[in-house]
């Protein structure tokens, strides 16, 4: 229990404490211990799973009872998620740090702003952190909920026109899309008391499972299509992707970081669990692949529009956005597709894109501050002004764009692999995606990275340990991926799909 | 599907429940947002009455709490909160120009036969309080989300967007005796936080549009980039 305390109460203690402290400084440097703390948790917790397969219990059961209390749930699948939430908190708390006072510095945001930064900073970490471990349907509901609420306040936070505008839509289509899921896993609890005696229980996910084969499989369809709507616009499924460029591109940098490195993860994580879930109610029907189907055809729509956008992007911020919607959708896509090696893909897919694109936001961020714009017309010339920088930015986009030796191309090579086996045919669509995409991506970094850079642009203070820590790990996972982390992923596909790929 | 054959109890609750979906139809055409807020504490005062009466009816003790729960939530805090807002902002004798409103009333009766449609085969003939109940409140959730996309003033999407958790709340109670306390207080939680971070972003928007006339955000267009 002591590991999962510490990942859980950490961030959210940190919160409460930043709220009250009012030198930004000093904030500064307090999120930072408080996310490497968080890390410290997570590791401890990655450790327990992986000595007795599976770390369970309840929290607060003394408070209200044995059977009111907040079950959680930590396997391998989740296991990998946590750490890397953690670790993507820390490496970001380490940019934001002087990123922020930055901001601070040059008169975009005031001290009670800052404030608000950092406290909604962590809250957010927790409620991540929350989402991933627990065992209740309805409290990961409530928790992806007030990563919205977390996050919306951030997404405004300079206060332009256009930031309260991104940060409405956001708002609003996040707040619409996530009520739907409510309602899915209200018809899921419906389900589950026809077959659960304990009402208690009737939402928690490990119960559900163990009695999936049970759940009525006309309700259950109908849930799904709710969960998979609703969840899906946080994972930003074309066509409820809307919010997401605009959240990326005018919120801070560090939090443009942070969702889509992560906040997407957690939610295409929610949505996995339910289709584990589905799939067991509906093996003895006549459409078993139903919520598989649904997957790939959202995920595929996604990857195929998002790489078709990235061409018309204006904002760097917004190009880089559209690239998560699209590896979302491959994603999306290989859950849906099925079977151990692509979902081992996928898998693997979830973390070299969260540490890759949070790499490329943090490089962004500097970029940015260096032409003193995010418009793309403007960003030239970025080796020559700052070399790290520049070349940062070249081999994450080289990373992400599916080159190898990186993490990204083995994941998308094992997912080709897969799709090529079941399913040919899409194999075409997939290719000319990434191609379409990798034009799309270089015919806009080209100009910014070697371009003439104008008279008088100054490099900046730039801290690139992060970027060099994220984009190492991708590159050390593109060449050899250590035993444990591959027994690990193994054990998640087993639980997913229910056979070993190693 | 014999209403009159149910229980006099179930048959008070599908009676409370076809009000609240009527009020979901005053809420989508009302122009006038006091009296939209005033028709949207009702809605959370029935909601509330239905949590009591399954209260009543399956003797689940929990459910009276969220009975209170719902009343002080949806039927008196949010609704004052709004009201303190609107006079914050200076709307009470806003009204909307509405665009067609017969047309989006037709389509909210669409939305119901729809959800008919969709909960029908899904439940057994033999639970027809729980279809029913399904489906009214699919309803509501369906006409919450016509009224966000059909309203633009910045109030009236939030009044939609807290029906169409009315609607939830009515498809938790009902259908399932409600939902663990755990969960229901989280659910009740997140639904304060969140009205009060719309009324921060009502003062944003009017600061940064000088109106709550959601249509003018229009700055960030799909290619844009412009706006730096």
């Amino acid at each position: 229990m002591t590991p999962l305390m510490l990942v859980l109460l950490t961030p959210l203690l940190g919160a409460l404490a930043l709220g009250l402290l009012r030198r930004p400084v000093v904030a500064g440097w307090f999120n930072l211990g408080v996310s490497v703390v968080s890390l410290g948790g997570a590791l401890w917790l990655g450790a327990a799973v992986a000595v007795s397969g599976e770390v369970s219990g309840t929290l607060g059961a003394q408070l209200f009872g044995p059977s009111a209390g907040l079950g959680f749930r930590v396997d391998a699948f989740n296991v990998y998620l946590v750490v890397l939430t953690a670790f993507v908190g820390v490496t970001t708390s380490i940019f934001s740090r002087p990123y922020m006072r930055y901001v601070l510095g040059i008169g975009r945001i005031g001290p009670r702003r800052m404030r608000t930064y950092h406290s909604m900073y962590q809250l957010f970490m927790f409620t991540m952190l929350l989402a991933l471990t627990t065992d209740n349907l309805g409290v990961m509901w409530v928790a992806v909920e007030g990563a919205t609420l977390a996050t919306v306040l951030l997404v405004s936070l300079y206060r332009t026109p256009e930031a309260v505008e991104a940060a409405w839509k956001y708002f609003i289509l996040c707040g619409v899309g996530i009520a739907l899921a409510l309602f899915g896993t209200v018809l899921t609890y419906f389900a589950a008391q026809q077959v659960i005696a304990d009402p208690a229980a009737g939402l928690t996910w490990s119960t559900l499972y163990a009695n999936a084969g049970g759940l009525e499989p006309a309700v259950m369809r109908l849930a799904f299509v709710f969960l998979l709507v609703g969840y899906g616009t946080k994972v930003g499924l074309v066509p409820m992707h809307q919010w997401l460029p605009d959240a990326h591109s005018e919120g801070p940098t560090p939090m443009s970081a942070v969702l889509s490195g992560l906040l997407l993860n957690v939610a295409l994580y929610a949505v996995v669990r339910l289709k584990m879930l589905v799939d067991g109610s509906l093996a003895e029907t006549a459409s078993p692949h139903l919520a598989g189907q649904l997957l790939m055809g959202f995920g595929l729509v996604s990857f195929l529009v998002a790489g078709l956008f990235l061409h018309r992007q204006r904002d760097i911020k917004r190009m880089f956005s559209y690239s998560s919607i699209e590896h979302m959708g491959l994603m999306t896509f290989a859950f849906g597709l099925g079977g151990p090696l692509a979902t081992f893909g996928a898998l693997l897919h979830m973390l070299v894109h969260s540490l890759t694109k949070s790499a490329i936001f943090i490089t962004v961020g500097h970029a940015a501050h260096i032409a003193g714009t995010q418009s793309i017309d403007q960003i030239r010339g970025l080796i020559r002004t700052q070399p790290a920088v520049g070349w940062s930015l070249l081999i994450g986009v080289a990373a992400i764009a599916g080159f190898p030796p990186f993490g990204v191309f083995m994941s998308e090579f094992l997912l080709l692999t897969a799709t090529m086996k079941s399913a040919p045919w899409f194999t075409v669509a997939l290719l000319s995606g990434l191609a379409v995409a990798f034009a799309g991506l270089f015919r806009h970094i080209h100009p910014m990275v070697y371009g003439v850079p104008p008279e008088g642009q100054q490099p900046v203070e730039a801290n690139m340990i992060p970027v060099a820590v994220h984009l190492s790990l991708v590159l050390w996972l593109g060449l050899a991926i250590p035993g444990f982390l591959a027994g690990w992923l193994d054990r998640a596909t087993w639980l997913i799909t229910g056979a070993h790929l190693l | 599907m014999n209403l009159t054959l149910l229980p006099l109890l179930q048959q008070l609750l599908l009676v409370l429940a076809a009000i609240v979906l009527f009020l979901s139809f005053v809420l989508l055409a009302q122009v006038r947002l006091i009296s939209a807020i005033h028709a949207f504490a009702w809605q959370g005062a029935l909601v509330a009455a239905v949590t009591a009466v399954v209260a009543a009816t399956g003797q689940v003790h929990h459910l009276y709490f969220s009975a209170a729960l719902t009343l002080a939530l949806k039927a008196l805090l949010i609704p004052w909160m709004l009201h303190r807002l609107i006079r914050q902002l200076e709307l009470e004798r806003h009204t909307e120009s509405l665009q067609s409103p017969a047309l989006v009333t037709m389509g909210a009766v669409a939305l119901v036969i729809f959800s008919y449609w969709l909960v029908l085969p899904m439940i057994h003939a033999e639970m027809t309080f729980t279809r029913n109940i399904i489906a009214i409140s699919l309803s509501v959730v369906l006409i919450g989300l016509l009224m966000m996309v059909f309203r633009t003033q910045a109030v009236a999407q939030v009044l939609g967007f807290m029906s169409m958790e009315n609607g939830l709340f009515l498809a938790a109670v009902s259908a399932t005796d409600g939902m663990p306390l755990v969960v229901e207080l989280g659910v009740a939680f997140d639904v304060l936080v969140a009205m009060v971070l719309f009324g921060v972003f009502f003062l944003q928007l009017r600061d940064s549009i000088d109106s709550l006339d959601v249509d003018r955000l229009n700055r960030l267009r799909e290619t844009g980039g412009d706006s730096q």
